[in-house]
């Protein structure tokens, strides 16, 4: 029976949903990205200069500051839409039966989850805006090329978004969220180019770091924000992240579907 | 008359080996307030859920104001109203705003969902609480606040899942009173309750299901006086002569060991009879009820 794979954009009133719940919190939501740069560049500034003077990065030698400013960006992207698809989104599926409500409506559950994906996207975007606009006060990200980052933002978010809506679709209770963490975000937060250049690693390592989104994301907002973005980087490392959101986001589905439909 | 509102036809759902729901036919009427009783587990809540499209038809047919659910059901949710079980309201915002929020989900539009929240949150004495957040209300006035949501699109069918569980007779007969003055307008209601007398006061038919199966259909007072008479005679404890009495004269009755019920036409001469001879203080004449019929046809045993 294939009533609830409708997919219209009846799916913004999912997302409006979530806006206008997350707009009465709102305070929080925007203190997180707007403290989390400073604490990072006051950690790599004062700390970590005398540790590491310099990085040496597709042939120009940036200060470790500098070099990290946009990986905090990129991290944060991930990590915002990942916990909102994943811990929030079980929240509302499970304990508070938004879900349930919601399919009495005249939504289906591919919008519903659509729309939470998209909106999962949206605080990714709305973070990087804050995040951007702080570390370009610290002269740290180069315009208008500093701009790419929030299509970018959005981009990463639906396809971290999926990712984490799609073990929502598969665990058990809330706790098992600590496995893809430990597993996929934590590994990928430490090897995907964001603390060190990813060619400092040996050739095998290197291999597995280009397949994690995360690297692709990396590299873009650190050559967005240097202005050394090039078209090859645009073409191969934007198209690796629309085609991985594009097989990503069916997957959620129909995992959603799978959970949901009784 | 017009066509039924709910029309249902060997309706069949099945869990892997398990069949909650096993060939259940019923129609709901315009303007019809219907109950759907049953032990837990016995599928009300599988059979309601296939009715607003919540969950696949396992089997059989299922009609909605005349379309076919699994065709239509975007059209025919427009025009449900749905109150679960469980309170799915959003604990974070406002008593307001969940009506308004809900609204959206229907598609409309922010000044007329502004309007009917208005006449919502009077109807249900919220006004006050407009602005609170919804973990600060009481039990019974987030009930109250569902039945709101769940009216917020002026549905044409109302489905109630358990709207009184938990409550305070309070809050309960209060949400009588509101459920008759929705009737009273015209809608049609589809109730599930575990509360007999709740089923007996509000319901103008309703049938009793177990093991997936419809038991008996019928108005309350007729269920009532078909299965249990009109009158009960309940004495306890029970004496090795009435025991005796009930047998000899073939009364029909329940021996429930340290009580009886039996099941009488309104003649007071036989309760008359039996207190004179068995049991003087310990006998009581009183009305058949609902829940009679409901013990009676499921059985007294735990179930789940």
């Amino acid at each position: 029976m294939s009533t609830d794979n409708h997919l219209t954009w009846r799916l913004l009133r999912v997302w409006r949903r979530d806006w206008l719940v997350t707009r009465r919190s709102w305070l929080i939501g925007f203190l997180t990205p707007l403290m989390e740069p400073i604490f990072y560049i006051a950690s790599l500034g004062f700390g970590f200069r005398l540790l590491i003077p310099e990085v040496h990065y597709q042939g120009q030698t940036l200060t470790y500051v500098v070099f990290m400013a946009p990986a905090i960006i990129a991290t944060n992207i991930m990590y915002t839409a990942f916990m909102e698809n994943s811990f929030s989104s079980f929240v509302r599926m499970y304990y508070q039966k938004t879900y349930d409500a919601i399919r009495a409506t005249p939504l289906s559950v591919d919008e519903i989850i659509a729309g939470e994906i998209m909106w999962g996207a949206t605080k990714s975007l709305l973070a990087a805006s804050v995040m951007t606009t702080v570390l370009s006060l610290f002269g740290l990200v180069h315009f208008p090329t500093g701009l790419g980052i929030l299509p970018l933002a959005f981009l990463g978010g639906l396809l971290f978004g999926a990712v984490g809506m799609i073990f929502t679709g598969i665990v058990k209770s809330i706790e098992m969220f600590n496995l893809p963490i430990f597993l996929f975000i934590t590994p990928m937060y430490l090897f995907s180019g964001t603390f060190f250049p990813i060619e400092t690693l040996p050739h095998w390592a290197q291999a597995v770091a280009y397949f994690l989104p995360l690297s692709h994301l990396v590299t873009l907002a650190r050559n967005l924000c240097l202005g050394t973005i090039t078209g090859t980087q645009v073409l191969v490392s934007g198209s690796y992240l629309v085609v991985a959101t594009v097989i990503l986001i069916p997957i959620a589905l129909r995992v959603m579907r799978r959970r949901l439909i009784k | 008359m017009s066509e039924p509102v709910i029309e249902a036809r060997e309706v069949r759902k099945c869990y892997g080996d398990f069949t909650a729901v096993d060939g259940i036919s019923f129609s709901v009427n315009r303007g019809e307030l219907f109950g759907l009783l049953g032990p837990n587990g016995a599928g009300k809540t599988s059979t309601i859920r296939m009715i607003y499209g919540f969950s696949p038809l396992g089997g059989g047919s299922l009609q909605v104001f005349g379309q076919d659910i699994t065709a239509r059901w975007r059209s025919i949710r427009a025009r449900i109203g749905v109150c679960h079980q469980e309170d799915s309201l959003d604990e974070e915002i406002s008593v307001r705003d969940n009506l308004e929020v809900f609204a959206g989900f229907f598609g409309i539009g922010k000044a007329v969902s502004h309007e009917r929240a208005n006449t919502l949150l009077g109807f249900f004495g919220l006004e006050n609480k407009s602005k609170a957040p919804v973990r600060e209300l009481s039990g019974g006035m987030m009930r109250r606040l569902a039945l709101a949501r769940a009216l917020i699109n002026e549905p044409d069918l109302l489905i109630l899942d358990e709207p009184t569980t938990g409550l305070d007779p309070q809050t309960r007969h209060q949400l009588w009173e509101k459920l008759a003055h929705l009737k009273q307008k015209g809608v049609t209601i589809l109730l599930t309750t575990h509360y007999m007398e709740e089923a007996a006061h509000l319901c103008d038919r309703l049938i009793i299901v177990d093991h997936g199966k419809i038991l008996v259909e019928g108005r309350p007072r007729d269920l009532v006086a078909k299965f249990v008479g009109d009158q009960v005679i309940e004495s306890s404890p029970v004496c090795d002569g009435l025991r005796k009495f009930v047998t000899d004269r073939r009364l029909e009755h329940e021996d429930l060991g340290h009580r009886m019920l039996i099941y009488c036409k309104d003649d007071e001469t036989l309760y008359h009879e039996i207190t004179r001879t068995y049991c003087q203080d310990n006998c009581i004449l009183r009305m058949g009820t609902l829940e009679d019929v409901f013990l009676k046809l499921t059985g007294r045993e735990l179930r789940e």
